[in-house]
């Protein structure tokens, strides 16, 4: 006989009240970063040493700003995803851990808004 | 307070060491690695819609041999990450456990990853024409 009432074992969550979410977001943003990621690592690359009018109408073109900014999201939700598992790995007494996850989910969040409004404001300026 | 010698699961050095576990740990390195670069990259969008001046002021400091050091590293650990990322979507999809396969995969990954790195630094360096 279990204890656990039949809507809990309908929900099929467990203590941790969490599913494969965590996790299953973590590859998702993999899966768009692979080809993002090349194709922004090259396009980067070619443009070393380019002055600044160069590289603005690179980044304010549609057809690159829109694959950065979601190169944007994709990378700082992954990156969110990955430092919160080495974080629960690493750090054992819950405040710690807790007070370091805040700490990292809200940097992170600073610096992917302050990439998204870097690139609107160059696509926007040129 | 007492402490009990309660029984601890196996450590790392009673493991002989296999190059599948290097790999293993310089993914979760390079994550955290790219993790910290993604400031870099934030600070050079910045840069970016800044203006001229502060541009030319960071591609400054970025072509010093410390700025291209660190480029260098960051290139080579996105690759790596972005490859072996491949290999652990394999994983993921019950493909490629076997310890042949592992080992195989692992070291195409190395490969690629340093191939990668040096393309995209040739194409930096226009000695593709690029």
């Amino acid at each position: 006989m279990s204890l656990r009432s039949p809507l809990a074992r309908a929900r099929g969550l467990g203590a941790a009240h969490g599913g494969t979410h965590h996790w299953l977001a973590h590859r998702m943003t993999s899966i768009i970063l692979v080809p993002l990621f090349l194709w922004f690592a090259f396009s980067v690359a070619g443009l070393a040493g380019a002055d600044h009018a160069t590289a603005a109408r690179w980044l304010g073109s549609p057809f690159n700003a829109v694959p950065t900014l979601l190169l944007i999201l994709a990378m700082f939700h992954h990156t969110q995803a990955g430092i919160e598992v080495i974080m629960e790995d690493y750090i054992h007494t819950r405040w710690r851990r807790m007070a370091a996850l805040i700490a990292m989910k809200w940097t992170v969040a600073l610096l992917a808004v302050a990439a998204v409004f870097a690139v609107l404001k160059v696509a926007f300026g040129y | 307070m007492t402490t009990h010698s309660r029984p601890l699961s196996p450590h790392l050095q009673v493991y002989r060491f296999q190059w599948t576990m290097a790999l293993s740990i310089v993914h979760r390195i390079t994550g955290a690695g790219l993790a910290v670069g993604t400031i870099l990259l934030v600070w050079w969008l910045l840069a970016l819609a800044a203006g001229p001046d502060y541009y030319a002021y960071v591609q400054g400091l970025l072509g010093t041999w410390l700025g291209r050091l660190l480029l260098f590293g960051w290139s080579w650990a996105l690759f790596y990450h972005l490859c072996n990322g491949i290999r652990h979507l394999c994983w993921d999809a019950v493909w490629g456990f076997e310890i042949r396969t592992a080992f195989v995969s692992g070291m195409l990954v190395a490969a690629a990853s340093i191939v990668l790195t040096l393309l995209a630094w040739s194409i930096a360096y226009g000695l593709l024409g690029g």
